[in-house]
């Protein structure tokens, strides 16, 4: 007797009802405009999705994202080392870095980085505190200053955004590192160094690629998350970015609800390709782990075969 | 090869250690007994300074373990000359911690190649040599999770001699594994004694310990109760504690 399962039958009839419901409101309702997405958007010949400004505008985000998420894991790495060390001052700043941009809004961190150059006039590498120790030994207009820009310049809506960004990623991915690194057995530490790896070898080599396996996936969340983040840089403000280039185009047009579609297309292919990515990462980390489990199903002291 | 003086240790207000002596000549072979939590692993750990000692000395092969004497004053080293002084000691331990994200064959050339920077071919050589001799040349391309526990024990021990050790230490090498499994690890550990290899063995086979052993100590409470020959201190005891925990343990 097959075994029945008429719950399951029962679902997919309901699943499959309003699977076709939504098939036919796309194909049918013409508000949809799929012309004006793929084709053309009436005064151009491509569609919304591949005009100029906005293609331009999705290399700005993926621009973003990609630099915020490198400066964010690097910084994150440093951040959650410096966590765990013994020595309670870096512990301590480590901690305070990331209680200030867990606690600050992303949106509010944007806009605020965008107004930071009212604070200086110019910034630049020197020595610290040139104009104060010149004004101390009677000289005025001290300048050790080896180079230097405009405040302004440097703190365009590009690079602000992207620092606001950054920064508050690396507070999350510290965190994050942090798990890792403590997910890791101390024997593995306690071997490597019995053996004269220095402290940094020990990191390197042996903690972080095990760590990587703990760090990865929510590493994939998190830049997933910074891709559809970057649309909060409209309001620093940088144009150079997919929505708000979207959105010019819908206020110039009157046309919404297209627009809108468009919108979620580009962010749902950037997110497969980058959830593509991930599983190949995550396959990289797991060498040597996946094969536990497959060899468990062999009984003790049976050998298999080898090449 | 080894002398340990008067060694103390403290985890916060738990004195674990009391003032351990002790001395290993060159090519012995030296196992230490006693009840659970009398400090053995500490006292191992200490050797390698991967623990630091409160108090009292560790040489190893003359060298002062950690410390620096400098104007009858103790200095600690730097990090990296204790990484350089435990480059010539091998440790083996209780839950074999190889590395898991590397093959055998990693696993063994990973120090050599890293810390000593020696050539990897000559290293490979040496590596594949070494996994022969205790058994596992088959095994080379494996990840330790594809190894029963006293293949991956075998291949820490392989791991731990590709730095050329003076001194191999062992925490209850074998207390992790299956009783069938004990007997290939015992092996090879005799398989080095008989080279001359030093080595100071924390374990519960007492059957080793007297056949391997040239001296046995016997630890409880943190310090060393019994001392002498294995077949001595095993055969007729003088103390009743070593008495008690062997009439529990044979
Ligand atoms: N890192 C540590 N922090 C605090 N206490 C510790 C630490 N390591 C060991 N101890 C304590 O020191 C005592 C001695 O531990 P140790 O591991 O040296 O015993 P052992 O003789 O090796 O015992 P076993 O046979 O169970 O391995 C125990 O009471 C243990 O709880
Ligand atoms: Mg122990």
């Amino acid at each position: 007797m097959p075994v029945r399962h008429p719950g399951r039958w029962a679902a997919i009839a309901v699943l499959a009802v309003l699977a076709a419901m939504f098939l036919h409101l796309l194909l049918t309702n013409d508000r949809f405009n799929w012309r004006f997405i793929f084709v053309s958007i009436g005064d151009g010949k491509r569609g919304v999705m591949f005009t100029g400004p906005v293609l331009e505008g999705l290399r700005g985000t993926l621009l973003l994202t990609v630099s915020s998420m490198v400066i964010g894991v690097a910084l994150g790495v440093v951040i959650a080392i410096m966590r765990l060390s013994p020595n309670p001052v870096l512990s301590w700043v480590a901690w305070l870095y990331t209680w200030v941009f867990r606690a600050v809004p992303r949106l509010v961190l944007a806009i605020l980085f965008g107004n930071l150059g009212i604070l200086w006039d110019r910034i630049g590498f020197g020595v610290p505190f040139d104009e104060q120790l010149g004004r101390l030994f009677g000289v005025s207009d001290l300048n050790l200053q080896f180079y230097s820009i405009k405040a302004t310049d440097l703190l365009s809506g590009f690079v602000a955004g992207m620092l606001a960004l950054a920064l508050s990623e690396a507070a999350y991915m510290a965190e994050i590192v942090r798990a890792g690194i403590q997910s890791v057995d101390p024997g593995q530490a306690e071997a490597a160094s019995a053996l004269g790896l220095s402290r940094g070898q020990v990191l390197r080599r042996i903690v972080l690629p095990q760590a990587m396996r703990v760090i990865v996936p929510p590493t994939g969340n998190e830049t997933i998350a910074m891709v559809k983040d970057t649309s909060l840089v409209a309001f620093v403000p940088v144009t150079f970015e997919l929505f708000f280039q979207l959105q010019a185009i819908s206020s110039r047009t009157f046309i919404v609800l297209p627009v809108l579609i468009a919108a979620c297309l580009w962010y749902l292919i950037i997110c497969s390709v980058l959830m593509i990515a991930q599983y190949f990462v995550e396959r990289h980390f797991g060498k040597g782990y996946g094969a536990t489990r497959r060899s468990r199903k062999r009984p003790v002291g049976v050998e298999g075969a080898t090449p | 090869m080894v002398r340990a003086e008067n060694v103390h240790k403290s985890f916060g207000h738990l004195e674990v250690l009391k003032g351990v002596d002790l001395e290993v000549r060159a090519g012995e072979v030296c196992c230490v007994l006693g009840p659970s939590g009398s400090g053995k692993s500490t006292f191992l750990r200490c050797i390698n300074h991967l623990e630091k000692v409160n108090a009292g000395k560790i040489f190893v092969d003359g060298d002062l373990m950690g410390y620096r004497e400098r104007g009858g004053k103790l200095h600690e080293l730097r990090e990296k000359e204790v990484a350089a002084q435990r480059r010539s000691i091998g440790m083996v331990f209780q839950r074999f911690n190889l590395f898991p994200h590397m093959t055998v064959l990693q696993n063994v050339m990973e120090a050599p190649c890293r810390v000593k920077r020696e050539s990897k071919s000559e290293v490979r050589e040496r590596a594949l040599a070494l996994l022969d001799r205790v058994g596992l040349g088959a095994k080379v391309e494996n990840y330790p999770g594809q190894l029963s526990g006293g293949q991956q024990q075998r291949v820490a021990i392989a791991r731990a001699l590709a730095m050329r050790p003076k001194l191999m230490l062992f925490d209850e090498p074998t207390s992790a594994l299956d009783p069938e499994l004990v007997g290939e690890v015992l092996d090879v550990m005799k398989d080095l004694a008989r080279d001359g290899m030093t080595m100071i063995v924390v374990t519960h086979e007492i059957g080793f310990a007297r056949e391997v052993g040239d001296s046995l100590i016997f630890m409880d409470g943190g310090v060393v109760v019994e001392q002498g020959a294995p077949r001595e201190v095993i055969g007729n005891p003088r103390h009743e504690r070593t008495r008690a925990f062997l009439s529990k343990v044979l």
